[in-house]
């Protein structure tokens, strides 16, 4: 089957890559980009490990083909850091112990800075349903949730 | 250990830092099992049964081999000629039958044959290319179907020497235990009850799939990269099963995506090897989270019967436990432990256990979080809540009347040092959650839970840096923040700060060999061992200090980072820091390093008590968990936060246990749920806040108190929600999981 050719931008950078049309954009991202934050949990749609967002919308790469990609503006976990300087929800995440193992980890940073940028202060109801779409198994979300919730206070106080 | 030989006043220990893998872990950078890549690396994919049981009658791998993108095919013929053995002591043979199929398959899922081509899709489509005749044969899935007398054989000569006369060959294993007179126990009893129980298998679900990549040449030599709880152990069987020496296979641990007990043992890797060894390139291979499910280790499941005496003042008189362990088609399932754990929170005259372990048509079950312990607590914990109901009597009270304490001997024998288990209790009854008014249709349970806790073959070096900064070497592969539990302990013996240690999970070609990470081992094996391997190096500061003082090193004591002249010599010289005596040490005697090895026997057994609140919709059957407390025993928690995080991720584990989580086979034999949309594991919106008490009760078999804590946060749960449940819904629910159609019935037919 012969490949396309696909142009995007991933986190500010143009590039390019070569894919089978079958391979989704979380295959794209980690075996052509080397962006191996993203992660495959389930490849249904289900974990949210591979959780990125394209053209400003949270999706899960592996729902997408890296065909679709052209031309979009696709940011993951690895755009989140200005530079050398984390972002506020990835210093409280270290601070709070808000993963264990860290495999959700980058899915949830993206989905929660995903929620902050719509909902700068969303309750704790409306924290859990946002990343009900992102599973972890290690922490009981109890501590992912208090980190959510102290960022966007945090962010809201600075702003 | 001696008493005065215990540390109780900490300056780093207690302290809640910031983990050392965070950066990397936020930052998408850390490198997990599917992260890896090599120069001319394959790609593997693996063929599965279809069938629950089926005799293999063909392979024909020759239209997959002829496509050019296809490097190699293997199926069990490619494997090492291990000896089988009954039982557990067969277990090499058991992992390479469950690695890849002999005679037979048989489960839904069982590998029978695998492929290495250029790209992962090329080895997806070729793996259609593969032609296999089955001749299915009958198959059985439930543990009490697996016993009957009428059951299809899964494998003669399995049972080992444990199991009586006349049981049906499914039956590999029996344990029986307990003491005193049970029967005259009951006759003593104002009360005796007599109930059934039933769990489903459960997976341990961590978001990561196995995944691997292994090199091996034709040499005997290789390298193998993989996600889990033991490298060493992945050593020792990848070693066996490809019939090469240990020690020419170097195992290095990736960073691991949550394991829970499910990654203790071996799948892909040893076949991503043998596909290296036939194709001489470096070969990658990752499950899909339906291979995860299907053919990978989930709990046993459980059939169980329980039989208690009780006197009106809530004493027990005695009880009896019988529990049915399926673990799929292999030995292994923890029907010794259930049986041996059910039963230990409680200071008993009159007790007995027997345990089954039993095969079914299922992947070959692996530990999980206590292995074996929640069904039984399950069980035990709910037939003592009804008790209390039927005697008025309050639950938290009549575990406190029956409390097992220091001196108290165990159901399962020995007698116990210090236990913390009457402060659990005596915590959760003084706690805000247990006398909190509850909401019309809530209610409310508790239950105790026991876990024994486990030391393991330990080796942990520390070596010392010119500029005083130290690196220390553990082998326990860092499942839930063990790094810097690590270093906060080093940085107390040491007297320097936790950021001047770095701490890595060194690969098997740089220590002695480590047991895995599991029987919440971790802080307190390799935290004994990084303590005395501190020790060992301070020894060392010591001796190169009086040797520059030119006074005896009894004279010198190791004081806040710094050697102290003391004794006769006390006030002579100034203090010597750390840095100052590694700046010279390659000119006063060479590198200085720490290092320990052992098996350490004193790991301290843990309880925990936990409180629920649950609230059940009468119209749907939909359970809420509106209020969860743990309290449980942590010896001393090194670092707070970590330890929270092992008691909220037990509890939340053990909530979908309880009301969601089931592995469901059709009448054909398969697993009709293998993906996260079917089998649902809690989210988000399912769970409150896990509230948290920290009870220090310190171990004596640790130089700083500590006590496992990952395992026994799982053991209580499923009774406690079982309690509240049953409690709210106004009867009493016997299977788990509570799901709502469960609930619903259960109303129904209660009227």
């Amino acid at each position: 089957m012969s490949k396309l050719h696909v142009t995007t931008t991933v986190n500010g950078d143009e590039v390019d890559f070569l894919c089978d049309p079958r391979e989704t954009l979380l295959d794209c991202l980690r075996d052509k980009l080397n962006l191996t934050g993203a992660k495959e949990g389930c490849g249904t749609g289900d974990c949210g490990a591979c959780s990125v967002t394209v053209d400003g919308r949270l999706v899960c790469s592996c729902l997408m083909l890296g065909a679709e990609a052209e031309g979009k503006t696709i940011e993951t976990v690895e755009g989140i850091a200005d530079g050398d300087v984390l972002h506020p929800l990835q210093q409280k995440f270290i601070e709070h112990a808000a993963l264990q193992c860290g495999i959700c980890t980058p899915g949830i940073l993206v989905a929660a800075k995903s929620l902050l940028e719509k909902n700068p202060n969303p309750t704790e109801e409306e924290t859990r349903y946002w990343l009900a779409g992102n599973l972890c198994r290690c922490t009981g979300y109890d501590k992912i949730i208090r980190a959510v919730m102290e960022t966007a206070e945090e962010l809201r106080e600075a702003s | 250990m001696a008493l005065d030989d215990r540390k109780t006043d900490f300056t780093f220990v207690g302290t809640r830092p910031n983990r050392p893998d965070g950066l990397d872990k936020v930052t998408g950078r850390a490198k997990f099992g599917a992260d890896m890549s090599a120069p001319g690396m394959l790609h593997g994919a693996i063929l599965r049964s279809p069938h629950a049981h089926a005799r293999i009658v063909k392979i024909d791998t020759s239209k997959a081999e002829a496509l050019k993108d296809v490097k190699a095919v293997v199926t069990r013929a490619d494997f090492a000629d291990v000896p089988f053995k009954p039982g557990l002591a067969g277990e090499f043979w058991n992992v390479l039958e469950n690695v890849m199929a002999g005679e037979k398959a048989l489960y839904d899922g069982h590998a029978v044959a695998a492929v290495a081509a250029t790209s992962a899709l090329a080895a997806r489509d070729a793996l259609k290319l593969i032609e296999v005749e089955y001749e299915v044969l009958p198959h059985v899935t439930d543990v009490d179907k697996a016993m009957a007398p009428d059951a299809p054989v899964i494998r003669e000569g399995a049972a080992d020497y444990s199991v009586p006369e006349g049981m049906h060959p499914n039956v590999v294993r029996y344990h029986e235990s307990g003491h005193g007179d049970v029967d005259a126990g009951f006759a003593e009893a104002d009360l005796v009850l007599e109930d059934s129980f039933v769990t489903e298998a459960t997976h341990q679900g961590y978001i990561e799939p196995h995944a691997c990549l292994g090199l091996l040449g034709n040499d005997g030599k290789g390298e193998l990269w993989c996600t889990t709880q033991g490298h060493w152990i992945a050593q020792k069987t990848c070693a066996a099963l490809l019939g090469i020496e240990t020690s020419q296979l170097r195992v290095t641990a990736s960073e691991i995506g949550g394991g829970f007990g499910g990654k203790t043992t071996v799948f892909i890797e040893p076949v991503a090897l043998a596909l290296s060894r036939k194709a001489n390139r470096p070969v990658k291979l990752v499950m899909t989270r339906s291979e995860v499910f299907r053919a990978t280790g989930p709990t046993a499941s459980a059939s169980m019967d329980i039989k208690i005496g009780m006197k009106k003042d809530g004493t027990i008189t005695a009880a009896r436990g019988e529990f049915r362990l399926q673990g799929g088609a292999f030995p292994g399932a923890p029907g010794d432990m259930t049986a041996m754990c059910a039963f230990a929170a409680y200071n008993l005259t009159n007790v007995k256990q027997i345990g089954y372990d039993v095969m079914a048509n299922r992947p070959k079950q692996a530990a999980y979080r206590a292995p074996g312990a929640p069904m039984g607590a399950f069980a035990v914990e709910s037939v003592i809540d009804e008790m209390c109901n039927k005697l008025g009597l309050d639950p938290i009270e009549v575990r406190l009347k029956n409390a097992a304490h220091e001196g108290t001997k165990a159901s399962y024998g020995p007698r116990y040092e210090r236990i913390g288990l009457v402060e659990t209790l005596e915590a959760a009854k003084a706690h805000p959650h247990y006398s909190a008014p509850l909401k019309p249709g809530q209610g409310r349970g508790v239950s105790c839970g026991f876990w024994f806790n486990h030391g393991g073959e330990t080796s942990v070096t520390l070596a010392l840096s010119e500029d005083g900064s130290a690196q220390l070497m553990v082998g326990t592969p860092d499942i839930g923040g063990s790094r810097a539990s690590m270093a906060l302990m080093a940085a107390e013996v040491l007297g320097i700060p936790y950021e001047n240690i770095r701490v890595t999970v060194a690969d098997t070609a740089t220590l002695g060999y480590n047991d895995v990470s599991h029987g919440s081992r971790v802080t307190y094996a390799s935290g004994l061992a990084t303590i005395k391997a501190a020790r060992h190096a301070v020894e060392k500061l010591c001796e190169r200090a009086a040797a520059k003082w030119d006074i005896p090193v009894e004279a010198v004591k190791w004081e806040n980072g710094c050697a102290v002249p003391s004794g006769p010599n006390a006030g002579d010289f100034d203090p010597m820091p750390l840095a100052d005596i590694t700046a010279k040490m390659g000119r006063t005697g060479g590198p200085i390093s720490g290092h320990f090895e052992a098996t350490p026997e004193g790991a301290g057994v843990s309880f925990g008590t936990h409180i629920v609140d649950a609230e059940v919709d009468p119209e749907t059957g939909k359970t809420t968990i509106t209020r969860y407390t743990v309290i449980q025993d942590a010896g001393k928690a090194i670092h707070p936060t970590y330890v929270e995080g092992q008691f909220q991720g037990g509890a939340a584990q053990g909530i979908g246990w309880a009301l969601n989580e089931e592995y469901i086979y059709g009448e054909d034999g398969r697993l009709q749920n293998s993906i996260f949309l079917d089998y649902r594991i809690p989210v988000a919106s399912d769970l409150p806040m896990i509230d948290t008490v920290i009870v220090e009760v310190p171990n004596p078999g640790h130089p700083f108190g500590v006590r496992g804590v990952g395992e026994t946060g799982i053991v209580p749960p499923l009774a406690a929600i079982a309690n509240a449940v049953s409690n709210a819904a106004g009867v009493r629910m016997k299977q788990l999981p509570m799901s709502p159609p469960r609930i619903l019935a259960a109303l129904k037919d209660n009227g």
